[in-house]
């Protein structure tokens, strides 16, 4: 079979000028689907957690592989930009995050709400705004998704409530989000984010109780990355089992580095809250490549070979890599190639601004980072 | 529905504050859907002052909701609320309560609108007593009129009578950026003459805009809420000396009406601003900087101040 394929490639590329793999590819079978194991949930005040099996479909796999590869690569020329000083203010990376933005936005639908904190590029995107529109509001343009007028942490889009700066303050107001939710009685949930630093504000609190005692439709969500700013769990908790701080809230606590892991989890915290059975909370634990932010180099408080280590063994972009190719989902060239990443042939300028003052080192990243509206992850699943 | 609002009449068409709070807000709550009030004790206790008295009985549990003691937390979820495009009205027990909740009212509430660069509305009220009532000490006492005036972002009204009253808070549940509504304890109980014109569901009193109450020649004195009472009892009683007193309701501290004041000071050449806040970067003091600027060039300015003391309980009058 190999070898007749490689012929029938030769002979192909012999007469179409494509590069061989590229044919190659285009010839070779791939599964439609694959089954995988995934963790199981610690559980919190549940009989039953999510799944321990799920499948997951070629398309959805090369469409999270995409989102996540694009909030990578976002987020890696931010840095970048920040380093020449075309972004300035605040600017906290989420790499090594993207498992949580995109396997959230997996379990749910459009139309539910999300509101995070200020590690937000990634929700920016997978709320449905463009590279473009993010990049722009960074470094201040009118072209910006908030016409520069909120950059790094106060991007809006619909259904998504930012961007936050206050470490705490968007809790209460995602169990306001979800009031409206069950108040306008149309089967929406609000996935409430905070960090592990945050999450012991008082106020968070103040929104487990109120949350419970109304029986809202609110996921609260802890992307635990083990530090907040500098302090580490152990250092800032007296108990680190954020899953369980809610304490007469259910929760769950998920291998956040597994994409695959978040959707099966989110969907099963989606469907109790829509069951009007009250708030749930979700622990992800995940990890961040970067320091808190640009200002902080990250490695005072933690060991270089700590950040190593993880990138090697849990980075959640290479380990959906892995499972596709394992599982004859894609090949290692389809995955590679340039063919997920295009740019958009002359799109269009939106503001004068943005023409004028954009210098073009960012106009050259913006459209090496653009992708298209259909990798949108509410494409039929 | 009528049947509430008739109990609350009093013959003569005399209204009290409270009456004219609960009127304007049953209004609201009627026309629109989205409007809904919570805060400690508005429901089944009727309001902690009984201002929204009968509302639970007549909404009921989704519309007028009862909150823990987390003013913090409901502050935000109101907030939140507002955000996801209902129109909530939040109470504070009184606006001392309010301090726990500030970060929410001020970088959740007010802020969002720019920073978002217009995407993101929030319509909500914040409302309760504020300043000095009786004998309840400094803690409980503290006028906010200064610290929310000095935000952009949100507009702080401060009504004096039942026409302020009704009038204010139905302006303020329709608009569509935060407000922030200083009511007044002692007043609650103050009955005042409603004119017709209060008596309809679509009485409106436009944020932004001062009142004359008083019409005179010799001093403009300008104040709002409660102390609008002492110095119109003031003016009476000057008036008899001969000197008769312009008194300026200013009914919105944000926006503030700067041109009503300056055309009064134009006419008399003299002003006195009175209020129940500390007179350091109070309401008075931006007045008096607004009046230098504005007009100093046609006048021969003195300012001076009769402040007393600095003390967290006193009332306290300036003059310039």
């Amino acid at each position: 079979m190999r070898k007749m394929l490689a012929a029938v490639s030769r002979v192909l590329s012999g007469v179409s000028q494509k590069p061989a793999s590229r044919v190659l590819v285009a010839s070779r079978n791939f599964a439609n689907d694959a089954t995988f194991e995934i963790k199981k949930c610690d559980l919190h005040r549940l009989e039953e957690g999510p799944p321990v099996t799920t499948v997951l479909t070629r398309e959805d796999g090369l469409r999270y592989y995409r989102m996540m590869q694009t909030v990578r690569r976002m987020e890696l020329k931010a840095d970048q930009l920040y380093k020449q000083k075309i972004i300035r203010g605040f600017c906290h990376l989420c790499d090594g995050q993207e498992a949580c933005c995109v396997g959230l936005e997996a379990g749910i639908n459009p139309t539910d709400h999300l509101i995070t904190a200020y590690r937000a590029h990634g929700f920016t995107f997978t709320r449905g705004l463009s590279v473009r529109e993010i990049l722009a509001e960074l470094t201040g343009r009118r072209g910006g998704c908030a016409k520069g007028k909120g950059g790094s942490m106060h991007m809006y889009a619909k259904n998504f409530y930012g961007g936050n700066g206050i470490v705490g303050a968007q809790v209460p107001l995602g169990a306001g989000i979800a009031l409206a939710c069950k108040y306008n009685g149309k089967d929406e949930v609000c996935l409430t984010l905070y960090g592990d630093g945050a999450a012991n504000q008082g106020q968070i609190f103040e929104a487990y109780n109120m949350a419970a005692l109304w029986k809202l439709p609110c996921i609260f969500i802890c992307e635990n990355n083990r530090y907040g700013m500098g302090t580490s769990v152990e250092r800032a908790a007296a108990s680190t089992d954020y899953y369980k701080r809610g304490d007469f809230i259910p929760g769950l606590r998920v291998d956040g580095m597994d994409i695959l892991c978040v959707r099966e989890a989110t969907r099963f915290a989606a469907a109790y809250c829509r069951s009007g059975k009250g708030p749930i909370l979700m622990e992800l634990q995940t990890y961040r490549y970067h320091g808190h932010s640009m200002s902080d180099p990250g490695v005072s408080y933690r060991t270089r070979e700590e950040i190593q280590e993880v990138r090697s063994k849990s980075d959640p972009i290479m380990l959906l890599k892995d499972r596709m190719v394992n599982s004859n989902l894609a090949s290692v060239e389809e995955l590679k190639g340039r063919k997920l990443l295009t740019p958009v042939a002359g799109e269009r300028r939106e503001e004068g601004g943005l023409k004028q003052r954009e210098p073009s080192t960012v106009l050259n990243a913006s459209q090496a980072l653009v992708s298209r509206a259909q990798d949108r992850p509410d494409a039929p699943r | 529905m009528a049947a509430v609002s008739g109990l609350m009449r009093r013959p003569l068409e005399q209204v009290t504050v409270r009456e004219a709070i609960n009127q304007g807000m049953d209004e609201e709550l009627e026309r629109d859907e989205k409007v809904f009030l919570l805060g400690e004790e508005v429901a089944q206790y009727d309001g902690a002052y009984k201002v929204s008295r009968g509302l639970w009985k007549k909404y009921g549990d989704k519309r007028i909701i009862d909150t823990p003691i987390s003013e913090m937390g409901f502050a935000g979820i109101a907030v939140g609320a507002a955000m996801a495009g209902l129109r909530p009205i939040c109470e504070f027990m009184t606006f001392n309560f309010s301090m726990q909740a500030i970060d929410q009212v001020i970088n959740s509430a007010a802020k969002t609108y720019y920073m978002s660069g217009g995407l993101q509305p929030v319509p909500i009220v914040f409302r309760g007593p504020n300043g000095a009532s009786a004998g309840v000490a400094a803690q409980h006492s503290q006028c906010f009129a200064a610290w929310y005036g000095h935000c952009p972002g949100l507009k702080v009204v401060s009504p004096w009578n039942s026409e302020d009253a009704k009038g204010l808070i139905k302006s303020a549940i329709r608009d569509n950026n935060p407000v922030v509504v200083l009511e007044n304890e002692l007043m609650y109980g103050v009955p005042f003459e409603f004119p017709s014109e209060a008596q309809s569901k679509d009485f409106l009193i436009p944020i932004g805009k001062a009142k004359i109450e008083r019409q005179g020649t010799h001093i403009t004195v300008v104040a709002h809420s409660r102390p609008v009472g002492h110095c119109l009892e003031a003016a009476t009683v000057l008036s008899k000396e001969g000197i008769e007193c312009e008194v300026i309701n200013m009914r919105t501290i944000r926006p503030m009406d700067i041109e009503t004041i300056e055309a009064s000071v134009m006419k008399t050449n003299h002003l006195i601003t009175v209020e129940g806040g500390w007179p350091q970067f109070g309401v008075g003091a931006e007045i008096c900087a607004r009046i230098m600027e504005g007009i100093s060039e046609n006048l021969v300015l003195e300012y001076s101040s009769c402040n007393k003391q600095c003390i967290p309980g006193h009332c306290i009058e300036s003059k310039s």
